[in-house]
């Protein structure tokens, strides 16, 4: 066998495992799962890259990070370069190496994947970055001098934050408005510490304070100020709208107002951004379930499930109306769940709250479902099994079924063009029906990921920088 | 401090001071580890770009609330929230039940609706005298002013309801009057507006109630706050706080107020411990 043999032989070996928290130990903390690649794992994943002459890789990530160059700096063990390579095109690694659904963007386009197990793309990025900001090597870029156009962006979320970040860079003034009294959208209050250490967040956002970023927190655009306010009275050049889907489906089903039964985004909110896993050195509280069922099948029900067990849960079990197959969650959140103890009770479906004298939940009445045709997403549609009913004891119910779009910003602002659905109207780029603003992030797309919120941010702001920049002529849209 | 446990706070606050009208609630917070409290707009300066609320000390986070002292800052403030009152109502007389600290928020209200030529009337019901406040104040801005307390040691001894009903018991078979009762208002303790509304009920007057229920983010995102109304889930903070009194489930209301009132106590208990344990520094 030749020596190119032998490498080729070596990367087709499967991926370095990163080490992880015990399962049975951190079910019960809420410190970070995977600890973190060491540099010389790092090394050895990151050089089992092929380097394609035509990287599948790049193509599959929503703001197009040089992976394979990064990745040879990795190997190299130049780290400090390898995560100075990737803040080219993503301003946050050490977020997107954490929460990005890798499987189903550059990991899942990777060569090696075929026969193999594809690079860990993910766990080197998070690596780099966490070197980086843990050595003190982040460094604030010189900066162009402004250019005296102010920038508005409403919610300090993924896609408002890399926006911010690409539009400070480039000389513009820019405030990012959020409602919340710290920055961060989803990555605040929806994604548990467990995940994505809060710590990281606020490195994040300082990074963009130093560029020279306002952050005004605890103001609502629409109630407290409005969308016309900013453009004419405040004197903004453009807007920029990012302020998520924030607002909780429920299944429509008897006894959902029983107390006991949340949404997930207030069991999340609470535990997350108010911090009520600290209660009662926090003043929040949040309801412990003994026996808790979480009902949905995407990250935030994996969040919600697991940080129940946190919470000190007995059992947690995911009520799913689909099978496996079709859960939307990312595959290391299952796989990380699974390993914890919560239980998967597919093709369920619950029909009814039931509760107590105090109006408390205390039961669960779900049905079996089974898969009929393919639906409009083209998974298939689940149908009820007749008399297939029974009762799940539970004092703690988390519905984690989707979002909806927030109408407090639309609906203050008439003028501005959505969807039957409520999201608003953009073109590729997020220019709006009104000229001067942008949208982007799951307020135009519906719920989605944060890697394609902050591609949102990205391709609104090289859009804003050409059209500030040229003199505004041409039709806006 | 108007009465003991009950203080005025006002809030320097110029973005929200020209936003706020009668009816509008805030969000606030005392410190970086405090709960995000919704309190209902009792007055606002839009000249001086000022905000005033009314705070009973009852928990963790409202007596850290009203220990601020003047000059202090509080850690958040966001608003205004929630849809204003609706002032619509055709000429006649309007009856504003307040029980407690209700006084506060009903004041903006009660005094729209007499710039806006109606006649106000403002039943103000209290435990006792000592809880007594704003009666000035309310005086000034109403046609007829009703006190009562539940020991009668100011005004007549009498639950709320009692000079309500005579009210409306009067107004039977006066519809057509000019004077005649419009609408009524309750803000105040659940179960204060739950038999505001059954006292209401047969008289067949419109009647709007604030709700007071436990919220965090007040802008929709979190549904902590619902309530059913007509037998359809709404959410206090983006679709209230009023809503036709007639409509609410106020036993609902009232179970999921008491949701958190184990940790709540468990929170005060410890809060009341470390400052008396500061005092004695």
């Amino acid at each position: 066998m030749s020596q190119e043999q032998q490498q080729s032989e070596q990367k087709r070996v499967g991926r370095t495992a990163m080490p992880e928290q015990d399962p049975k130990v951190r079910a019960h903390n809420f410190k970070e799962v995977p600890l973190g690649y060491l540099p010389e794992m790092a090394k050895k994943e990151a050089a089992r890259c092929l380097h394609c002459a035509k990287p599948r890789c790049v193509t599959g990530c929503p703001v197009n990070v040089p992976i394979p160059d990064f990745l040879q700096l990795v190997a190299q063990g130049e780290f400090d370069k390898a995560a100075k390579k990737i803040k080219e095109k993503n301003a946050f690694p050490a977020i997107c190496g954490r929460v990005c659904p890798q499987e189903k963007q550059c990991e899942g386009k990777c060569i090696l994947g075929i026969k193999s197990e594809p690079v860990a793309i993910g766990r080197c990025e998070r690596f780099v970055a966490d070197y980086e900001r843990v050595n003190n090597l982040v460094a604030v870029p010189e900066l162009p001098a402004k250019n005296g156009k102010r920038i508005a962006v409403v919610g300090a979320g993924p896609a408002g934050l890399t926006l911010a970040g690409d539009m400070a860079l480039a000389g513009y003034d820019v405030t990012v408005f959020e409602a919340f009294h710290k920055p961060g959208g989803v990555l605040m209050y929806g994604i548990p510490e467990f995940r994505l250490p809060k710590d990281i967040v606020e490195h994040e956002v300082n990074y963009l304070v130093k560029l020279g970023v306002t952050m005004e927190l605890n103001t609502i655009v629409g109630r407290t100020v409005m969308v016309d306010e900013l453009l004419n009275e405040e004197g903004f050049d453009a807007l920029y709208i990012g302020v998520g889907a924030g607002l909780p489906a429920f299944l429509n089903v008897p006894g959902e107002d029983l107390s006991g039964v949340y949404s997930a985004n207030e069991f999340l909110t609470r535990s997350n951004l108010m911090k009520a896993y600290l209660f009662p050195q926090y003043d929040t509280p949040v309801v412990r379930g003994e026996h808790v069922c979480v009902v949905g099948g995407g990250n935030v029900a994996m969040d919600a499930a697991r940080t129940a067990l946190r919470l000190g849960a007995k059992s947690v079990k995911i009520i799913y109306r689909r099978s496996e197959n079709e859960l939307p969650a990312r595959g290391e959140e299952v796989h990380h769940a699974k390993e914890e103890g919560v239980e998967f009770h597919f093709l369920t479906n619950p029909v009814e709250f039931i509760g107590n004298d105090q109006q408390r939940v205390t039961q669960m009445k779900v049905q079996k479902m089974a898969l009929g045709e393919p639906d409009a997403s083209g998974r298939r549609r689940p149908v009820p099994v007749p008399d297939s009913e029974y009762v799940v004891e539970t004092d703690l119910v988390i519905v984690a079924t989707g979002s909806k779009a927030n109408p407090l910003l639309t609906a203050s602002t008439p003028e501005l063009g959505l969807s039957s659905r409520g999201y608003i109207t953009a073109t590729e780029t997020g220019r709006t029906n009104m000229p001067g603003v942008w949208a982007g992030g799951d307020i135009v797309t519906g719920a989605a990921t944060v890697i394609l919120a902050m591609g949102a941010g990205r391709s609104s702001a090289n859009d804003m920088k050409q059209w500030l920049s040229g003199g505004q002529e041409g039709a806006w849209i | 401090m108007l009465v003991p446990s009950i203080y005025e706070m006002v809030v320097y606050h110029p973005r929200l001071a020209r936003k706020a009208q009668p009816g509008h609630f805030v969000i606030v917070m005392a410190d970086e580890r405090g709960e995000r409290i919704p309190l209902t707009v009792a007055d606002f300066d839009r000249e001086k770009g000022t905000i005033t609320l009314v705070v009973m000390a009852i928990g963790t986070s409202t007596r850290k609330l009203v220990r601020l002292a003047e000059g202090d800052s509080l850690f958040a403030m966001i608003g205004p929230l929630g849809h204003a009152s609706e002032l619509d109502v055709p000429q006649g007389t309007v009856i504003m039940v307040a029980g407690g600290v209700g006084i506060a928020p009903i004041y903006p209200i009660a005094r729209a609706f007499k710039e806006k030529g109606h006649r106000v009337i403002i039943i103000q019901g209290s435990r006792n005298k000592d809880l007594l406040f704003w009666t000035e104040k309310a005086a000034a801005i109403c046609d007829e002013h009703i006190i009562t307390t539940d020991d009668g040691s100011a005004g007549r001894k009498a639950l709320v309801t009692e000079p309500l009903k005579e009210l409306l018991e009067a107004n039977r078979d006066h519809e057509n009057d000019p004077a005649a009762v419009r609408c009524i208002y309750t803000i105040g303790p659940a179960v204060m507006m739950k038999f505001c509304t059954l006292t209401a009920q047969p008289y067949n007057v419109p009647a709007v109630a604030s709700l007071n229920s436990i919220m965090i983010d007040g802008t929709g995102m979190c549904g902590g706050c619902r309530v059913r109304i007509g037998g359809e889930t709404k959410f206090t903070c983006v679709d209230g706080p009023e809503f036709d009194a007639f409509a609410v489930d106020w036993n609902l209301l009232m179970s999921r107020q008491k949701t958190y009132c184990e940790a709540e106590k468990c929170s005060l208990d410890r809060y009341v411990q470390q400052a008396g344990m500061e005092v004695q520094k």
